[in-house]
């Protein structure tokens, strides 16, 4: 079980971006956090994932509470979770060529000998040909690569699956796709998903349960909630 | 973006291979060939001495007896030439090399790391810059007998300093990229993201700060030779060449300046078009920043 208690999170101690927060992803449950952009969605992403240590709050996996972040958490438990970002570009190295990207976590943990099987099977799964494998980032498309960031989530198998506004880059039959071969992993392994979007009717869609950022988060002050003021 | 939209264009290596960029790339590779095949064999293949004095054929303009003239006490200046590229390419080459390694591990370990190491190691490098590097460096060489490696001694260790500050900047702004969050997900170690993420992608910015150390290391090697710390006035490293040539310019015998100067020049223009390609090559995208 995946359960978020009172988190604050933020880059600044003095204005924290997610306050009190609250949440509970049972395992093969899918959940749908629904909010408008800007409001915090993709930090409180990052905190369940173990990427951003939160400000207070604490992060229980399993029940056990999450005492360490980023590099400091054990591999085990940062491996447990894939995450899919929102900007493909931004999300894969450059310089690694398609099958490389996606077989990247398996040589970090030390399993090489399962690459060239797994590369195979997850590109079929997600609907990368053999050529694009062969092609760096900047050669493909933004639905290619973010296929390509699918696969490179789900290789490791992990328990829970974050997706921080998965389609929103991408064009409404590849969104379908890549949503498709999330569902397709979900029901065979029995992994936990919680997908951020502000897509209400995807959303609805996708997920067993939909949450509303304003339902457990009290409105901001005004001024906080505007960001800087362009006039 | 549909997934229609690849084509050729943003290939690194398209369709198209007779562009601007493989012309200078093709001209880089040639000169930096042509030189280093005379500076290594040059001198085995050509039974001259090049410390050979002749005081009848003293500052004679270029002919064909001697191709770049003759300087003031008669030596052949093609000869001294590719012996002094010798010898400064030696300590230009070396001392870059020395100045980007340090840098690089320092700026990327500043970088990687932060909080109270990036602090301690950055304020260590201000420390270093706010010494002028010339004085910090006739202090190194001072400490030496006058020779080659104090001089590549001395100007690497004065050096890394701006290279540090690059690579450290460089890692800092790619540290918070999404591709670590991710590559931290998939269960690498600071190690791994450091190795396989992070110093690939400050190489090229490395690589090329060390090519324009490179001449940069040459000039500290003539003012050391200059001030009569650095490389013993016998040997004939492109700036002796120019030092000793001043006095014959006034005079209006150019040829003895301008050849050093040309041999100074072409290698480094050729080496830096090589580093500019190879960035391409490697991160094509950033392609238009850097043309040298």
């Amino acid at each position: 079980m995946l359960e978020l208690r009172a988190v604050t999170a933020g880059y600044d101690q003095r204005a924290p971006v997610v306050r009190d927060f609250s949440l509970t992803v049972e395992p093969g449950e899918a959940v749908g956090l629904l909010g408008p952009s800007g409001c915090g969605k993709s930090t409180l992403a990052r905190v369940a994932a173990l990427l951003h240590r939160p400000d207070s709050g604490t992060l229980l996996l399993d029940g056990e509470p999450v005492r360490h972040w980023r590099h400091r958490a054990p591999r085990e438990q940062r491996t447990a979770f894939g995450v899919v970002f929102q900007q493909p570009r931004l999300a894969a190295d450059p310089r690694l060529r398609l099958a490389h990207l996606i077989a990247e976590p398996l040589h970090a943990t030390g399993r090489r000998s399962e690459v060239p099987d797994r590369v195979t099977e997850l590109a079929a799964t997600v609907g990368l040909t053999p050529d694009l494998l062969t092609r760096r980032p900047h050669e493909v498309s933004d639905g290619q690569l973010q296929r390509a960031c699918l696969a490179r989530a789900l290789v490791l198998r992990p328990r829970w699956l974050i997706c921080d506004e998965m389609t929103a880059m991408l064009d409404a039959s590849t969104g379908a796709a890549l949503v498709a071969a999330v569902e397709t992993y979900r029901s065979t392994t029995g992994a936990g998903l919680l997908a951020v979007g502000h897509d209400r009717t995807l959303l609805n869609r996708w997920c067993g349960r939909t949450v509303h950022w304003e339902a457990l988060q009290p409105p901001r002050a005004p001024e906080a909630s505007q960001g800087p003021s362009v006039r | 973006m549909a997934e229609t939209a690849v084509g050729p264009k943003w290939r690194s290596y398209g369709t198209r291979r007779r562009s601007t960029r493989t012309l200078r790339v093709r001209a880089s590779v040639t000169l930096v060939l042509v030189t280093v095949l005379a500076v290594l064999l040059v001198p085995p293949l050509v039974q001259l001495d090049q410390q050979a004095v002749d005081l009848a054929a003293k500052l004679q303009p270029p002919s064909w007896a001697h191709p770049f003239g003759t300087d003031d006490v008669g030596r052949d200046l093609l000869l001294r030439c590719v012996y002094g590229l010798r010898v400064s390419l030696l300590v230009g080459v070396t001392a870059a090399l020395t100045a980007t390694v340090i840098g690089t591990a320092v700026g990327a370990a500043a970088g990687a790391l932060g909080g109270w190491a990036d602090r301690a190691v950055m304020r260590l490098v201000d420390t270093f810059s706010s010494v002028p590097h010339l004085l910090l460096g006739i202090f190194i060489v001072a400490m030496f007998r006058p020779g080659v490696w104090p001089v590549v001694v001395s100007v690497g260790l004065t050096h890394w300093l701006s290279t540090a500050r690059i690579v450290r900047a460089e890692v800092l702004s790619l540290r918070s990229r999404p591709y670590i969050d991710a590559a931290l997900s998939g269960g690498a170690s600071r190690l791994r993201i450091a190795v396989r993420h992070l110093l690939p992608a400050v190489l090229p910015q490395a690589a090329l700060a060390a090519v324009l150390m490179v001449p940069h290391a040459m000039w500290h090697e003539s003012a050391l030779s200059f001030l009569g710390l650095g490389l013993p006035s016998h040997l004939a490293s492109l700036g002796n060449l120019i030092q000793n040539a001043r006095g014959s310019l006034l005079a209006g015998q150019w040829w003895p300046t301008l050849y050093p100067g040309l041999f100074l020049i072409v290698p480094t223009l050729a080496i830096a078009g090589l580093a500019g390609a190879w960035r391409e090559r490697i991160n094509p995208r950033r392609r238009s920043e850097l043309m040298l």
